[in-house]
C-alpha cells in the first residue's frame, strides 16, 4: 500500500526525545517506522537524501483562519491546507468565525472532511464556543468534538460574557480540549484601528491600549483558576500579558498562550503611512511589548508559535486604514521570519523553534505529531536552513497575499513537508533559486 | 506651469510632510493672492483649463466654498461631486471613484473623507494632485496654513508665538494639522481641555499639555478654540455641553485675568455658549472671520504651487501676466 520513505542523512531535531545528531528515518503505514544512525533500508523504500538539511516532527499551526466556508474568495480549505504545506507546516487548526460559523457537528464535519479531501496539511477543526458565535449560550461542545474539533473557540471576538467563558472552561474540561480565547476587552475601544500611542496619535487612528487585552487576560486567567479548565490565550501581544501568564503559571493554573511572528518582529511603527498589510487585531504594539513576547518565547511562558494565518482579498485591503480589515496570512512566511528573525538573533535556539512549533502545540492541543519517535504519526518537515529566499507574493499557494513581509529577505525555507508518510509538498528547486 | 516641477510636490496631504519652508512659501504666495478677491471682478486666468473636481464624502460648507471661490477665482473648471447621490452610495469604492475620475482627464481632486489616512491612499493611486480638505481625524492642512497666515497677520510672526489649541483635540484634524504647521515655524505649541478629548502621547510632539483653560489663557498668545460636538457628549467623553462651558469655555471674563492681549481663532462651526462665548466671538480679539477670508488666499495659493506656479511669480501671475 502506502509507499515507505527513507530520510537519509539529515540532522534530526526533535526535542521530544532530546535527539539532535544525523539520523536516517523511515516512514512507514503512515508511522515512523525507525530511526537511526544505521537502520536496515527495505528494499521497497524511496530514499530522499536529507544531507545538510534539518528534519523535525511535522511543524503545527494551532491558529489559522481558511475562510471556507463563506469566504472562499480569500481562502479555500484546500489552498489553505496547501499553502500550509509550503510552509513546512503538517497540520493547521482551522479557526471557526467562517460563515456561517462552525458552531455545530455538521459544519465541523465539512472542515474536517474537506481538510481530508485537500491531501495537503492536516486540518483539525476548531469549533465555536458560542451558538453563532453570539457570545450567548454554549455552542453543542460534546457533538462538535465527536464530530473532529480539537478545541473551541470565539475567535475574531473574545468572549465578553465573564459566565459564558467559566461555562466554557468547565464544561470542555470533560472532553479535554483547550477553551481558546481572543483576548481583548471591546468596550475598551470598540472602533479602535491600532495600538494606542504617538504613531496612532499622530496618524489620527483610533488607538486600542494595552489594557484592553491585559485586562481580558487576566479575566480569563481568574476563570481558568476558579475551573480547573484549560484556558489557551491566543496571540498574546503585550508586555503585561505576558507578566500575567508567566505568574499564572507560576501558581499552577492551566494555561497555555500563543506568539504570532508578526508580534515577534515588528512594531506600530510598521503602520507609518496607513500600511493596510500591517492592521491586524491585537495590533503591532510598542518595542517594550515585542521584547515581552520574545522573551516570554525564550522562558516558555509563551508555548506556542502561531501565525493566526488571515487572508483576505486585495480588495478589502487596498482601503483607508479604517475600512480596512483586520490580519495578515503567516504561512508561507512563519519558518523564514522565526529562522531569520528569531532565531538568528538569539532570542531561541532551533530546538526551542521545534518545540514552539511542533511539540508545544500537539501537546497543548492533544493532537498526533510532535515527535518522531517510532510509532508516532508520519508527520515531518524537512528545511533547509542555509536557503537564501525572497518574499515573494505572487508565489503564494495562499489565494491572498495580504503581509508586511512582503520583499523580506530571509534565510532558511521549507523543503519537503511530509504527512502521514506522503510528500504533500516539496521545493521545486533550491528554494528562491 | 508644470505640475512636475511644483515646489510642494504632487499633493498637498498633511503639514507634516512639508518643511517649515514650504509652509512659509505658501503663505507668502498667499499674500498677493489676497487682493483678488477685493476686486469688482473677481477673475484671474491663472488656473485656466484645469479641471478640479472636489470630492466631498462628509458634509461641509465654509471648506468647500471656500475651495470652489478659489478656483473660480483662478478660473479653473470646476466639479463638485458629494457622497450623497453619488455612485459612492452605491456601494463604489474610493478607489474606483477615483480611477474613474481620473478617466476623465482632471488636474486636480479636492478630498474630504471620513477615514484617516484616505487623502494619502488616494494621492499614492492616481496621477492628479491631491489636497486634503480633511481626512478623518488626521489633517486639514489648508485650515492650519489660513489659521497661520491670520496669526501672521496679527501678529507679525509665528516663531516664538505661544499658541494654545483648545478642546476636542482627539477627535480634530484642524489641531493636528496646526501642531505640525506651528512646531515647523518655531511656535511653542499647547493644548488644553478635559483629558478625555487629549489624544496620547502628544507631550511626545513637543507639545505642552494643560488641563485647566486659565493656565492655558495665562500661558498663551494665540488661542485656537476647536469646536466641541455634541457627539462627544453621547460618547461621554463629556458629561454636557453645560458643564464643558463652565470648566473649559473661553469667557470675556477668563480672558480679562490674561497677562496679554489673547488673540482668538476659531476654525468654525462655532458654538456659542459652548466652547466659546459670543462676547468674545464678536469681541475684539477675535480673528475668525479673517481666518475665513485668508482662506480663499490660502487655497488660491495651494492651488497656484501645485499646478507648478512659483512663489516668486505669484504677484505676476495674478496680475494676468503668467500662465
Amino acid at each position: 500500500m502506502s509507499e515507505k520513505l527513507l530520510l537519509k542523512g539529515g540532522r534530526v531535531l526533535d526535542p521530544s526525545q532530546d535527539l539532535d545528531g544525523v539520523r536516517d528515518i523511515l516512514l512507514a503505514d503512515g508511522v515512523v517506522a525507525a530511526l537511526g544512525e544505521q537502520i536496515d533500508v527495505p528494499e521497497d523504500a524511496r530514499i530522499i537524501d536529507c544531507a545538510g538539511l534539518l528534519v523535525t516532527p511535522g511543524l503545527i499551526d494551532v491558529h489559522v483562519h481558511l475562510r471556507e466556508p463563506g469566504g472562499e474568495h480569500k481562502e479555500t480549505i484546500a489552498s489553505g491546507a496547501r499553502a500550509a504545506a509550503a510552509g513546512g507546516f503538517t497540520a493547521v487548526c482551522a479557526m471557526p468565525n467562517t460563515d456561517p460559523a462552525m458552531d455545530d457537528p455538521a459544519s465541523v464535519g465539512f472542515v474536517a472532511a474537506e481538510g481530508r479531501r485537500a491531501g495537503a496539511a492536516r486540518v483539525f477543526p476548531v469549533g465555536c464556543i458560542s451558538v453563532g458565535r453570539n457570545g450567548e449560550r454554549l455552542a453543542p461542545v460534546g457533538e462538535m468534538v465527536d464530530a473532529g474539533a480539537v478545541a473551541i473557540t470565539d475567535d475574531g471576538s473574545p468572549v465578553m460574557n465573564s459566565l459564558l467563558m467559566r461555562l466554557a472552561l468547565e464544561y470542555a474540561r470533560a472532553f479535554a480540549i483547550p477553551v481558546a480565547d481572543h483576548p481583548e476587552d471591546l468596550a475598551l475601544s470598540p472602533s479602535g484601528q491600532m495600538n494606542e500611542g504617538l504613531v496612532a496619535t499622530r496618524l489620527g487612528l483610533t488607538g486600542k491600549p494595552n489594557a484592553m487585552e491585559d485586562i481580558h487576560i487576566v479575566r480569563d486567567i481568574m476563570l481558568a483558576e476558579l475551573t480547573g479548565g484549560h484556558l489557551h490565550l491566543q496571540h498574546v501581544s503585550t508586555r503585561f500579558g505576558v507578566e500575567s501568564i508567566r505568574q499564572a503559571k507560576g501558581r499552577g493554573v492551566h494555561v497555555t498562550a500563543e506568539a504570532s511572528p508578526h508580534h515577534l518582529v515588528l512594531t506600530e511603527d510598521a503602520v507609518e503611512g496607513y500600511r493596510t498589510e500591517a492592521k491586524m487585531n491585537p495590533p503591532l504594539r510598542a518595542q517594550a511589548d515585542v521584547d515581552a513576547v520574545r522573551a516570554g518565547l525564550a522562558d516558555g511562558t509563551l508555548d506556542i508559535i502561531a501565525t493566526d494565518h488571515a487572508p483576505h482579498h486585495y480588495d478589502e485591503k487596498e482601503a483607508p486604514f479604517d475600512d480596512a480589515p483586520n490580519g495578515i496570512v503567516g504561512l508561507e512566511t512563519a519558518v523564514g521570519i522565526v529562522l531569520t528573525r528569531v532565531v538568528n538573533e538569539g532570542v531561541i535556539d532551533l530546538s526551542t523553534m521545534v518545540e514552539r512549533m511542533s511539540c508545544q502545540p500537539a501537546r497543548a492541543f492533544r493532537l498526533p505529531g510532535g515527535t518522531l519517535a517510532v510509532g508516532s504519526v508520519a508527520d515531518v518537515s524537512v528545511i533547509d536552513l542555509d536557503a537564501q529566499w525572497t518574499v515573494d507574493t505572487a508565489a503564494f499557494l495562499s489565494k491572498s497575499r495580504n503581509t508586511p513581509f512582503a520583499g523580506w529577505a530571509l534565510r532558511g525555507a521549507p523543503a519537503r513537508t511530509i504527512v502521514g508518510g506522503k510528500t504533500v509538498w516539496e521545493a521545486v528547486s533550491e528554494p528562491g533559486g | 506651469m508644470n505640475p512636475s516641477v511644483s515646489s510642494l510636490g504632487k499633493d498637498l496631504v498633511g503639514l507634516e510632510d512639508l518643511s517649515g519652508e514650504q509652509i512659509l512659501s505658501i503663505l507668502d504666495t498667499a499674500e498677493p493672492f489676497k487682493e483678488i478677491s477685493e476686486r469688482r471682478i473677481k477673475k484671474v486666468p491663472v488656473l485656466r483649463g484645469k479641471t478640479i473636481v472636489n470630492l466631498f464624502f462628509e458634509a461641509s460648507t465654509r471648506t468647500r466654498v471656500s475651495f470652489e471661490f478659489a478656483e473660480k477665482r483662478l478660473s479653473a473648471d470646476t466639479v463638485n461631486i458629494a457622497a450623497s447621490g453619488s455612485s459612492v452610495v452605491k456601494g463604489e469604492t474610493l478607489v474606483d471613484t477615483a480611477r474613474n475620475l481620473e478617466a476623465m482627464r482632471i488636474d486636480m481632486v479636492v478630498m474630504r473623507h471620513g477615514s484617516s489616512g484616505a487623502a494619502r491612499f488616494l494621492a499614492e493611486r492616481i496621477p492628479s494632485s491631491v489636497i486634503n480638505a480633511g481626512d478623518g481625524q488626521h489633517e486639514h492642512p489648508t485650515q492650519a496654513l489660513l489659521d497661520l497666515l491670520t496669526i501672521r497677520d496679527h501678529r507679525g510672526r509665528i516663531a516664538g508665538l505661544k499658541v494654545c489649541i483648545v478642546g476636542d483635540v482627539l477627535h480634530s484634524r484642524v489641531a493636528r494639522s496646526n501642531i505640525f504647521g506651528l512646531l515647523k515655524l518655531g511656535a511653542e505649541v499647547a493644548v488644553c481641555g478635559p483629558a478625555t478629548l487629549i489624544p496620547p502621547a502628544i507631550e511626545e510632539l513637543g507639545v505642552t499639555s494643560f488641563t485647566h483653560i486659565e493656565e492655558a489663557i495665562e500661558w498663551a498668545d494665540v488661542l485656537n478654540v476647536l469646536r466641541l460636538q455634541l457627539e462627544r457628549m453621547h460618547g461621554g467623553f463629556v458629561p454636557s455641553l453645560r458643564e464643558y462651558n463652565r470648566i473649559w469655555g473661553v469667557s470675556s471674563q477668563r480672558l480679562a485675568a490674561a497677562p496679554r492681549d489673547v488673540l482668538i481663532l476659531h476654525p468654525g462651526p462655532m458654538n456659542r455658549g459652548v466652547e466659546i462665548d459670543s462676547d468674545v466671538a464678536d469681541g475684539p480679539n477675535s480673528v475668525i472671520l479673517d481666518q475665513v477670508t485668508n482662506g480663499v488666499a490660502i487655497r488660491m495659493a495651494v492651488l497656484y504651487l501645485l499646478a507648478g506656479g512659483r512663489q516668486e511669480s505669484a504677484e505676476a501671475a495674478k496680475q494676468g501676466g503668467e500662465e
